[in-house]
């Protein structure tokens, strides 16, 4: 199936950043922004990634392609599509740090662990959660989530 | 308290007030007793209590039938001289008598009562509408500037009587039951405050118009607003009042239909004139709503309105209070309660509930004379 | 001293335990307040350029930021308040006009807080809202004294079609703006949510934007004194005119928007040069008189072929019952007066705080002025000027309006925090700004929801009072001072207002 996706409007994006800050407390261990940031953990990278030129500005993160250029060049099989959800997701277990997949996406969302020599950080749309955490905090709403269908969908309030 | 403070209270404040009311009429314009009324309308004592009643009845005075009858209440013989001084500057006085009434003991600050049959000096008979127009000012004029003086019926061959009392006392007071009408209406009065004079009774009329009214109206203030704007001077801060002006308005310089002005004071709502098919009903009513916004009747009322040719009977648009009808051969019946109607008429041939805001209109064809009943 | 210093408004608090250093408010202060030090990796924040907006506090993630008044205290005086002080040291450095934005902030007396509502108890029964039809549909425009209509085998007819009216769903319209005050985002919001609430929102002077052509037919144009803007498709598209006198915030001011401000598509939108300046003057040049008004209303009549009710706008003035009915009888089918609390973009101080008359008086004595002279019918009321809650607009009803238009109170659904420095072009929120880096701020789709919340609430709520009073629909309250009691008003003020204090019964 093909999975929700994140549409980017930037016209409204007012360039805070928040998007990211919240990507990053959503991936880290606690989950807790000021512990993320000011606790002793390890910070993980932002799968989201923030563009900037004059006072146009947008966030981007994984498209989850259809027909996804880091799945067919990954050697070992670590990138992979969620077949349940649709998504484009990446084990770390199987990654041995070629970084093909860096080097075939085509729109430049996947980070490298420079440490680890491996890939960590793309978007997997929240995997612990209905709502991606960009989405929800986006303060302007210029990161939406929409469905296979191409409309939007909407956190349940409450 | 006083009656002097009392009175002014009636006067210058809104006294809302529960009722009863009661209404006969005999389409063919056949004279019958007042009797009837007050059996009907004495049944409903629950809805009184003892500080109003009053009757109105068309046809009673057939010898003066062309002339226009004042009946005028006086607190004291000294306004009674500067009123008639008054009167017989503008008018010729083909009758004046004291209204004949019987002591009834219990009754308390009986005025002076008196009625007078006059004609419009100079009056060119042939223009009716300036005939109202001057004997509407007439009334406004002793009204609001002749302090003690009261004009509560100034129509042609009919009169209103009321009191502050019950309605068998009060009825006993003028003896309805020696007057015949083809209509009666008559008003048992539930007032939230203590009431003297004798003003505030009901039924409330002006020229022919006799309104008797259970209910009361929140839009009163804008109501009264309106008929300001359109030259009516309230001068009893009543809702019955102010009904008996929208009346005279709609129907006598409107020339407006009753069915019509029951769809103004009464309006239908929103959500059904959405749902109209017929586009021209849809446009008429609409349009009826944006015309006469400010003559809406909002809060609960039932009414009985008499002229010398129709009754209506007319609920509010939720029906918050009570009014039934029922027919008999030429008799209709309006009443608060089903009981008040079958007291005088035993088997009525259909009995039905008004719904909310739709009008009972009966029209009287009166032959050439009426044949007493 | 040769030089004074301007003192911080506003104190920035900033707990460091909680920030965690993202400079999201760096990034998004349009004054430059937030600093972020490379190489202490520390944020300053200059509290002297700070305005009170809120903006960096709401999208703080931590809450580390608070915004609080700075109580740095002259000596104690009644009559030399720091405001005063700090007013006459600014123009002394200066020499130039006080500006500022929004609506007249002087402790004035306000009326509405003066009036209470009625309810029915006992003798009619209230009306519960969730179960009873409860009807606030209103309409603008000059109506008939009465109907005239055939009856043809039982059926009514009508003669004469009422025509040109505005029909509201609530009472509640958005008062002129114009794309220049703020920007075509905020504009937008409007007038989506205006569509979508069966109201109406107005152009301002500023010409319609073609974006906004979707929502022209529930637009109220306005002509004022710069013409800007007005062409003839300006006038068809719309729903309703209105001619602009003046306004509440600066009666007998002109206006005048900066030549920085005039972007390209303002430029287009208003029909001037990009970058002049765009100046409306303080009279319509060609109204010195009554008589030319009218003039101008039926050229406007004539130009639209009498398919639009066309107002008038004026300030809440001295003569304002005198002026209201000769409009009317200009042949003006609304009358708009905007009291001495009404908003504004830009407007000196001393005129901003100092002139006009509260709206409560001036409904109040419109009202009954054109009922005396028989002419309410021709004219619907619209009241401006500084409406607050439902509470507010009940109360401006039953003295007489029709409906009235709100500016401030829609603006702060939209972000503003009524920090009134809408002239300098920098507002944070996105509103009254055509900086390319603010106005994305303002998405309008978040911007029509909120306004329409707001009118949802406010109907519910204007449909609870009602209710309570007995009513059901909202023409019963319209006029209906018998609703309104007064607490604590002097009778000058009760005859004015045409009230009765509480306590008086009907």
């Amino acid at each position: 199936m093909k999975p929700r996706r994140i549409l980017i409007k930037e016209e409204y994006c007012i360039g805070c950043r928040l998007c990211e800050v919240y990507c990053i407390t959503q991936h880290s261990p606690s989950k807790d922004i000021i512990r993320t940031y000011k606790g002793s953990e390890v910070r993980p990278v932002s799968g989201i990634y923030f563009e900037e030129k004059g006072s146009v500005s947008f966030a981007i993160q994984c498209r989850h392609c259809d027909e996804a250029p880091c799945i067919e060049n990954c050697l070992t099989g670590a990138m992979y599509r969620d077949e349940k959800t649709g998504r484009v997701l990446h084990n770390r277990d199987k990654c041995v740090g070629c970084w093909m997949c860096v080097m075939s996406c085509p729109l430049g969302v996947i980070k490298i662990d420079y440490e680890k020599k491996k890939v960590v950080s793309k978007c997997d749309l929240c995997i612990d959660r209905e709502f991606p955490a960009c989405v929800e905090h986006c303060p302007n709403e210029a990161i939406l989530l929409v469905d296979e269908k191409g409309e939007r969908v909407e956190k349940k309030s409450g | 308290m006083e009656y002097d403070q009392l009175r002014k209270l009636e006067k210058n404040a809104h006294i809302p007030s529960g009722c009863g009311i009661s209404g006969i009429v005999n389409r063919k314009g056949n004279l019958f007793s007042g009797e009837k009324i007050i059996t009907s309308i004495c049944l409903m004592t629950e809805r009184g209590n003892g500080l109003g009643a009053g009757y109105a009845g068309y046809g009673i005075y057939p010898e003066f039938k062309e002339s226009w009858c004042f009946h005028i209440m006086y607190d004291d013989i000294r306004v009674k001289e500067t009123v008639e001084a008054f009167l017989e500057n503008r008018f010729d006085i083909v009758n004046e008598e004291p209204i004949p009434v019987k002591n009834v003991k219990t009754l308390k600050y009986i005025p002076l009562l008196h009625r007078y049959f006059v004609d419009i000096k100079n009056g060119r008979k042939e223009d009716l509408y300036s005939q109202q127009e001057y004997i509407l000012s007439t009334v406004m004029n002793i009204n609001k500037n002749f302090d003690g003086a009261c004009v509560f019926s100034s129509g042609k061959n009919m009169g209103i009587f009321k009191g502050v009392g019950n309605p068998e006392e009060i009825g006993e007071f003028y003896k309805i039951y020696d007057y015949k009408g083809y209509i009666w209406t008559a008003h048992n009065r539930f007032p939230t405050n203590t009431v003297g004079w004798w003003g505030g009774a009901h039924p409330f009329g002006i020229l022919d118009w006799s309104v008797v009214h259970n209910g009361e109206i929140s839009s009163y203030g804008i109501n009264r607003r309106y008929l300001e704007n359109a030259g009516y001077y309230c001068t009893l801060f009543t809702d019955t009042e102010v009904i008996t002006y929208l009346f005279d308005l709609l129907n006598r310089k409107h020339k407006l239909d009753f069915e019509v002005i029951g769809d103004i004071l009464a309006a239908p709502f929103w959500d059904s004139i959405d749902i109209e098919q017929d586009m021209e009903n849809k446009d008429f009513w609409k349009t009826l709503r944006i015309i006469y916004s400010s003559a809406l009747v909002n809060g609960p009322f039932a009414i009985i309105v008499a002229n010398s040719n129709t009754i209506i009977g007319l609920n509010d648009r939720l029906k918050l209070r009570p009014l039934v009808s029922a027919e008999k051969g030429d008799f209709v019946y309006l009443a608060s309660e089903e009981s008040a109607i079958r007291c005088i008429c035993r088997n009525p041939e259909r009995v039905w509930m008004p719904d909310a805001g739709e009008p009972v209109i009966v029209n009287v064809k009166r032959d050439r004379k009426g044949k007493d009943g | 001293m040769a030089k004074a210093k301007n003192i911080a408004e506003f104190i920035i608090e900033r707990d460091e335990k909680k920030c965690i250093k993202c400079q999201a408010c760096v990034r998004v202060c349009s004054n430059d307040v937030h600093n972020y030090d490379e190489e202490t990796e520390e944020i300053l924040s200059d509290n002297i350029k700070c305005v009170g907006c809120h903006f960096c506090e709401d999208i703080c993630p931590t809450g580390a930021l608070t915004i609080r008044r700075n109580l740095s205290e002259t000596k104690e005086n009644a009559h030399w308040t720091r405001d005063y002080i700090y007013k006459v040291v600014k123009q002394a450095s200066t020499g130039g006009i006080l500006l500022t934005g929004m609506g007249n902030d002087r402790p004035y007396k306000n009326y509405f807080e003066h009036i209470v509502l009625n309810a029915a108890q006992v003798t009619n029964p209230s009306i519960d809202p969730l179960r009873e039809p409860m009807e606030l549909k209103t309409f603008i425009g000059r109506k008939p004294d009465r109907i005239i209509y055939d009856k043809t085998r039982g059926k009514y007819i009508l003669k004469e079609r009422v025509t040109n009216l505005l029909e509201l769903e609530l009472p509640v319209m958005f008062s002129a703006m114009s794309f220049g005050s703020i920007s075509l985002n905020a504009c937008k919001s409007l007038a989506k949510a205006a569509s979508a609430s069966g109201v109406y929102w107005n152009t301002g002077e500023g010409g319609l934007h073609k974006d906004l052509y979707p929502y022209a037919d529930r637009a109220i144009v306005q002509i004022a004194s710069g013409r800007f803007g007005v062409n003839v498709e300006y006038l068809e598209k719309a729903a309703a005119v209105e001619i602009k006198i003046g306004q509440g915030a600066k009666p007998g001011i002109g206006g005048h928007l900066p030549g920085e401000k005039v972007s390209e598509e303002i430029s287009l939108t208003r029909m001037i040069p990009e970058g002049s300046d765009a100046i409306s003057p303080a009279p319509h040049h060609d109204i010195y008189s009554i008589e030319d008004l009218r003039q101008l209303i039926f050229a406007i009549k004539e130009a639209t072929s009498y398919r639009k009710p066309v107002g008038v706008k004026i300030a809440a003035v001295h003569n304002v019952a005198p002026i209201a009915s000769g409009i009317v009888r200009a042949g003006a089918d609304f009358i708009t007066i905007d009291g001495i609390r009404g908003g504004t973009g830009a407007a000196p101080v001393a005129i901003r705080d100092n002139v006009g008359i509260p709206i409560e008086i001036a409904v109040a004595v419109v009202d009954q002025r054109l009922r005396e002279e028989g002419i309410r019918n021709q004219a619907s009321i619209i009241a401006a000027g500084g409406f607050r809650t439902s509470a507010d607009i009940v109360k401006a009803i039953a003295l007489g309006a029709d409906a009235v238009y709100i500016g401030t109170a829609a603006l702060i659904a939209l972000g503003c925090h009524v920090c009134q420095k809408c002239y300098t072009g920098k507002c944070n929120w996105g509103i009254a700004t055509q900086d390319p880096y603010l106005t994305r701020r303002l998405n309008p789709e978040i911007g029509a929801k909120r306004l329409s919340n707001l009118l949802r609430a406010w109907a519910l709520e204007i449909k609870e009072m009602l209710g309570g009073m007995g009513i059901n629909a909202i023409e019963s309250l319209r006029g209906n001072r018998e609703q309104l009691r007064a607490v604590g008003l002097n009778e000058v003020e009760l005859n004015l207002l045409g009230i009765k204090h509480a306590g008086e019964a009907w």
